[in-house]
Order: structure tokens, then C-alpha cells, then sequence
């Protein structure tokens, strides 16, 4: 043990083992009676233990789905995974067996949904349906685990927890219930928690309570963190590296401060200019023109560029770069920073 | 809760005087004269007629009529029919026949109407769900009369499988008569369950329990199957109080004495208590076992309290 290791996280990390989490090119898509949709085109990212990757993205961009993907809860049919691979610890997840898969489900990877209302059964005491995971996982008693309920309860500091474990979700606060859904996720000590929109639904001062609950957890216990949201101050705040998403692609990947200083991506760069700035107060947003794009019918080329400023489909495109035509890879610009445009150099203005 | 139910119970009180007083004006208004439809084609002594109009009051107004019924029922007096035998008497005779019959066919309708519901909810899209969707459209859209006879030609006539008519086989005997009774509302359950089920399998805690690593039973039965047979199960409550009105054909055609058969004999016969005493008694089942459904409902469901 190094004496150097003060800022070291107290919990299990073991650092140098790499990533816990690899997405490698993953590829889902849904059969609908209106057609094919590619929800998700080619994600690739890792997550390390104590690492905060935040994926951001608009409506529609196949952020969620590819968390679903990776926690093995999409339905199927009609989702589709139609490639890729999702490593965790050293296991491709989508060759195992179902059962396998469910047991990595949550003392491997868990997920807490945005609204915690609905994601909550109602006929359930909240004791009860965080009991479920010691039940489920470790066979533990009723009683047993209506106490370790308690103890997590505690843990995410639900005022009064003893009393209230035998309370319904809907007898709950907003923020409270989101608790819950907390405690129920780290309730065996996942080495990854996907928090898809934690906050969305919940006014900004119990958003706050509930993002720092989730960095002390995390700083506790060690796990990989992987934030799906579209809120970029929640990102700005919380994230070490982020990766933005557009159409199902990664569109750009780099740490929060490098990105957001720096955008690499026009759609990158879009989404920055459309933060309402304290200073230009008075002044007028800069929204990103034109409409999200129909996963039915992906724009051939770049997906961004019928909304892009800086596209360049005609003479002035540089060979094998035009940007309705050709796909552009996701690449490395600047050392820690990858982006999927043709013309990612003169973005960043290097 | 207990004060919730206690001031229900009060409320059937005005419902019950209202409905027996709305029965009570119908059999009034029925045209006709009951002491002619009873001596058949027998002429009738105008002595005989004059006793019997006084002892029923059938020479007064309606309110007169409805009143002296009324002093008489605070006494526990249902008073008689035109024989002169009590009504509760009746009621006592045929209630039995009426309960077991409402019994089989609830059971019918629970199980059968549940197990289908279920099988096809979770497999939507399969043959089965196909052939419960095809069925059940085939029994609600055929009159439960043609179904009844239907059934005895088929099943009691043809085949010979159960009896036809009458209750001298036991509970037997009760089997076809409440697969009709039931057929409809067992169409009704099988697609509710299925709905329900169906839409529960979508919704946000059912992904939840599958994001917990809960085994698949455990996620289909204590996740999707409880929430899902929460209206279905106050459904078939509450049709428990329709099956004990509404057994009126069925009796009828299978010959059972129950108070179905019994209230159609008496409205033929212009037999003004006996209507009034047993279809109150049908509304009165119909009120207390919404109040029973209600009961249920917050039992089942937490979010739903009475207080």
C-alpha cells in the first residue's frame, strides 16, 4: 500500500484493473410496423470502477435504449441486438445464458430510472421491494431482509427509516422515492450503477440532494457510474469524461472539461451555445436548427449534417469527406479526445 | 375503514326502501287482475274475489298498498302469496338452489376465465391467444338463452355427459346450468386478465424487477400478475351480486327452483310480494357485494384508502 494514496476512495477499488464495463460496438435496432428503427448504430465506451461516464444526448439519440441493452431489459422482440459486444469483468454478456445474465443483474450491474413513481410497484411496501434483492440474490430470509432494507434506507438517508420501511412508494416524496430506487440499486454492492435521467423528474434543489448522495455512494463504494442524461449542468457537475450521442452514435468522447471548454463536434458545439448563459442575460438562446432525426430514415452521410453549420457537401468537401455522403468515423482529434466529424480540427480550431 | 363501511351499510337503507317501492309501483302497473290469472279458467265467486281484494289491498292506491307492506316487513312480515304461503317461506326454499348455482358458476368464471386470461396475456400473439380472443368473442356475442339450450342439446342430450334439467344429481347437477350462467361473464374476465396483463407486462416496475435480477417467475407472478388481477378480481365481485339476479333464464330453462325461476313464476302470476320481496333481496345482494368490491379494492391496492 502506498502511503501517496490519501485521495484514494476508501472502498473496494482496485485501480489498474481497467475497465469493469466495455461497450464495444453495439448495434440496436427495432422491428416496427413502420419499418426498420436503429435505435443504436456502433456505441462503443468503457467504464472504470470510480469513473463517472455521463452519455448526453437528446430525445430519441438511443442513450436509454443502450442501457437497457447492456442490462439485458429490452423487450425482445421488438428490440433487436444485432451486434457488438458488452464486456463486463472480462465476460461478453450477450453470449451467457439468460440466468447468467439475470445474476449479473444487480451485485453486478443495476440501474435507477427517472421516474421513480412509476418504477416502483405500488402494492409493495418499499421495505419489501428493496428486500427483494437480498431474497433474490442471496436467499435471505423475509425478516432478514426487511432489516438490511432498513440499514440501506439509512444509507441513502431516508429520514426515519425503521418506521418507514413498511410505507408504500406513493406515501413517499419525489425525492424520497428516487431514494428508494437508490437503495435498492446499491443494495449489493454493484460494480456499475446506470442512473438513466436520475434527476429529470425531480424539482432542482432535491436534484442536487440526489446527485451528491449518488457521488458519496459512489466515492464509498467504488463503483463505475454511468450517467444518462440530458441535463448538461448535472454533467458539468458530476462526470469525469462524458460521451455525447446523436442518432444512436457517439458523436464525440473526451473528459467534461476538455469537451465543454472545447467542443470538438458541431452538434457538440451546438448543444453548448444553447445553455442560457448568466452573463448574456436578456439575450436570446442559440437553438440547434432543424428536427432530431427519424431512426426509421437516418440521413445518409454524417446524421448530423442536413442541422449542421458547417457541413460540406459541395465542391468545397475534401475528397472521401463529403458530409452527406460519407459516414465519418468516430476518431481521435487531439490526444484524449475523439469526435465522429470530417472536419473535427477545424471545430476545435487546432 | 370501519366507519366507511358503517355508513355504506346505511345507505342501502334508502336505496333498498326506493328499489322495493320502484318494483313494488311496476307490479302495481302490470295490466290484468291476479285473482282471475289464479282461478285459471274456474269461474270465480264474487264472494271469494271480495275476501282476497280486502286481505291484498288490491283496491287501494298504490301508497296505501306500498305502506301496508312496509309496517308489515318492520314486523319481519314478507307477507303471502295469493295461497296464503309466506314469502319467506319461498325465499328460504329457493335461495339455496339460487346460492350453490352462483357459487359453480364462480367459480367457473374465476378459474377458467383467469388460467386463459393469464396463458394468453403472457404469450400474446400465440394460437392460444388467438383461440381465447376467437372464442371468447363466439360466447359474449350468442344470447345466453340459445347457449343454454345449446348446451343441453350438446353436452346433456347428444353426449350425455351432464343432466338436463332439475337438481336430483347434487352439485352435479349444477354443473352445466353454471358453465351457462357463467359463460359470458367468463368471456369477460378471460379478456380483462388478459388486457391487463398484457399492459402490466409494459409497465415501468415490471422493467424494474427484471433490472433487479429477479428470477422470470418471480417477476411474472409478484410483479405482473398481482397488479394485473386487481380488477379482475373486484370484477368478479361485483358479478357475484349480478349472478344472483341474473339467473333468471338459466334457472328457468334447467328447471331449477331457485329464486331466478321462482320470480319469473310470480311475475306471470301477478304474485305482487312475492316479486317485491325477492327482487329486493336481489338488489340488496347486487349493493352489498359492490360494497364487498370496494372493501377489496383498498385491500388489494394501498393507494387506495377510505379514510
Amino acid at each position: 500500500m502506498s502511503t501517496a494514496s490519501t485521495s484514494a476512495p476508501s472502498g473496494p477499488v482496485r485501480p489498474g484493473t481497467g475497465p469493469v464495463l466495455e461497450v464495444d460496438d453495439l448495434h440496436v435496432q427495432f422491428r416496427t410496423e413502420s419499418g426498420l428503427v436503429r435505435a443504436v448504430n456502433g456505441v462503443s465506451y468503457t467504464v472504470s470502477a470510480g469513473e463517472t461516464l455521463a452519455i448526453l444526448g437528446e430525445s430519441g439519440s438511443g442513450k436509454s435504449v443502450s442501457a437497457q441493452a447492456i442490462m439485458g431489459i429490452l423487450d425482445m422482440p421488438p428490440a433487436e441486438i444485432t451486434g457488438g459486444r458488452i464486456m463486463f469483468e472480462g465476460r461478453d454478456l450477450l453470449t451467457e445464458s439468460p440466468e447468467e445474465q439475470r445474476k449479473v443483474r444487480g451485485p453486478g450491474i443495476s440501474m435507477i430510472f427517472q421516474d421513480a413513481l412509476s418504477s416502483l410497484n405500488p402494492v409493495y411496501s418499499v421495505g419489501f421491494q428493496i428486500g427483494e434483492m437480498f431474497r433474490a440474490h442471496q436467499g435471505m430470509s423475509r425478516k432478514d431482509a426487511k432489516k438490511r432494507a432498513v440499514e440501506l434506507m439509512d444509507r441513502v438517508r431516508i429520514p426515519a427509516a425503521a418506521q418507514r420501511v413498511n410505507d408504500f412508494p406513493h406515501q413517499f416524496s419525489g425525492g424520497m422515492r428516487q431514494r428508494v430506487m437508490i437503495a435498492m440499486a446499491i443494495a449489493l454492492d454493484p460494480r456499475i450503477l446506470i442512473a438513466d435521467e436520475p434527476t429529470t423528474a425531480l424539482d432542482v434543489t432535491v436534484q442536487a440532494q440526489v446527485m451528491d448522495l449518488l457521488k458519496d455512494l459512489q466515492r464509498d463504494t467504488g463503483m463505475g457510474l454511468v450517467l444518462i442524461t440530458h441535463d448538461l449542468g448535472v454533467v458539468n457537475e458530476v462526470a469525469d469524461n462524458v460521451a455525447v450521442m446523436y442518432a444512436g452514435r457517439i458523436v464525440e468522447r473526451g473528459t467534461v472539461d476538455d469537451v465543454f471548454s472545447n467542443p470538438a463536434h458541431p452538434y457538440t458545439e451546438g448543444l453548448m451555445s444553447s445553455i442560457p448563459q448568466v452573463e448574456a442575460k436578456g439575450g436570446r438562446l442559440q437553438p440547434i436548427g432543424g428536427q432530431p432525426p427519424n431512426l426509421a430514415s437516418i440521413p445518409s452521410g454524417c446524421p448530423f449534417h442536413p442541422r449542421c453549420p458547417k457541413r460540406r457537401t459541395g465542391a468545397d468537401a475534401l475528397p472521401g469527406r463529403h458530409c452527406a455522403e460519407d459516414v465519418p468515423p468516430l476518431r481521435l482529434v487531439v490526444p484524449g479526445r475523439e469526435a465522429a466529424c470530417h472536419y473535427s480540427e477545424e471545430v476545435l480550431g487546432v | 375503514m370501519g366507519r366507511y363501511v358503517a355508513r355504506r351499510l346505511l345507505l342501502t337503507i334508502p336505496v333498498l326502501l326506493g328499489a322495493s317501492f320502484l318494483i313494488f309501483a311496476m307490479v302495481y302497473a302490470l295490466p290484468g287482475d291476479p285473482i282471475r290469472a289464479l282461478a285459471g279458467d274456474r269461474p270465480v265467486s264474487p264472494a271469494v274475489v271480495k275476501v282476497l281484494t280486502e286481505r291484498f289491498h288490491l283496491s287501494d292506491p298504490l301508497w296505501v298498498q306500498y305502506w301496508e307492506y312496509l309496517k308489515a316487513l318492520l314486523s319481519g312480515d314478507l307477507g303471502t302469496d295469493f295461497r296464503g304461503r309466506p314469502v319467506l317461506d319461498t325465499i328460504e326454499r329457493t335461495l339455496p338452489v339460487t346460492v350453490k348455482l352462483t357459487i359453480v358458476a364462480v367459480v367457473f368464471e374465476a378459474i377458467i376465465g383467469i388460467v386463459a386470461g393469464v396463458l394468453a396475456g403472457i404469450r400474446r400473439n400465440s394460437f392460444f391467444d388467438n383461440l381465447v380472443l376467437v372464442s371468447t368473442t363466439v360466447i359474449v356475442s350468442i344470447p345466453i338463452l340459445v347457449l343454454a339450450f345449446l348446451a343441453q342439446l350438446v353436452l346433456g342430450l347428444k353426449l350425455g355427459w351432464f343432466p338436463i334439467a332439475g337438481t336430483r344429481d347434487g352439485l352435479y347437477s349444477y354443473v352445466l346450468p353454471g358453465l351457462v350462467l357463467a359463460s359470458g361473464s367468463l368471456a369477460y374476465v378471460a379478456r380483462l386478465t388478459r388486457t391487463s396483463i398484457a399492459e402490466n407486462m409494459r409497465a415501468d416496475y415490471v422493467r424494474t424487477a427484471r433490472a433487479k435480477g429477479l428470477p422470470n417467475r418471480t417477476v411474472i407472478v409478484r410483479h405482473t400478475l398481482r397488479n394485473s388481477l386487481i380488477p379482475v378480481v373486484t370484477f368478479i365481485g361485483a358479478d357475484i351480486g349480478a349472478l344472483l339476479g341474473g339467473a333468471i333464464v338459466t334457472e328457468t330453462v334447467f328447471n331449477l327452483p331457485g329464486i331466478g325461476r321462482e320470480v319469473f313464476d310470480a311475475v306471470r302470476a301477478q304474485e305482487g310480494a312475492v316479486v317485491v320481496g325477492i327482487v329486493t333481496l336481489m338488489v340488496f345482494f347486487f349493493i352489498f357485494f359492490n360494497l364487498v368490491v370496494d372493501v377489496l379494492y383498498a385491500v388489494l391496492d394501498p393507494r387506495i384508502r377510505y379514510d
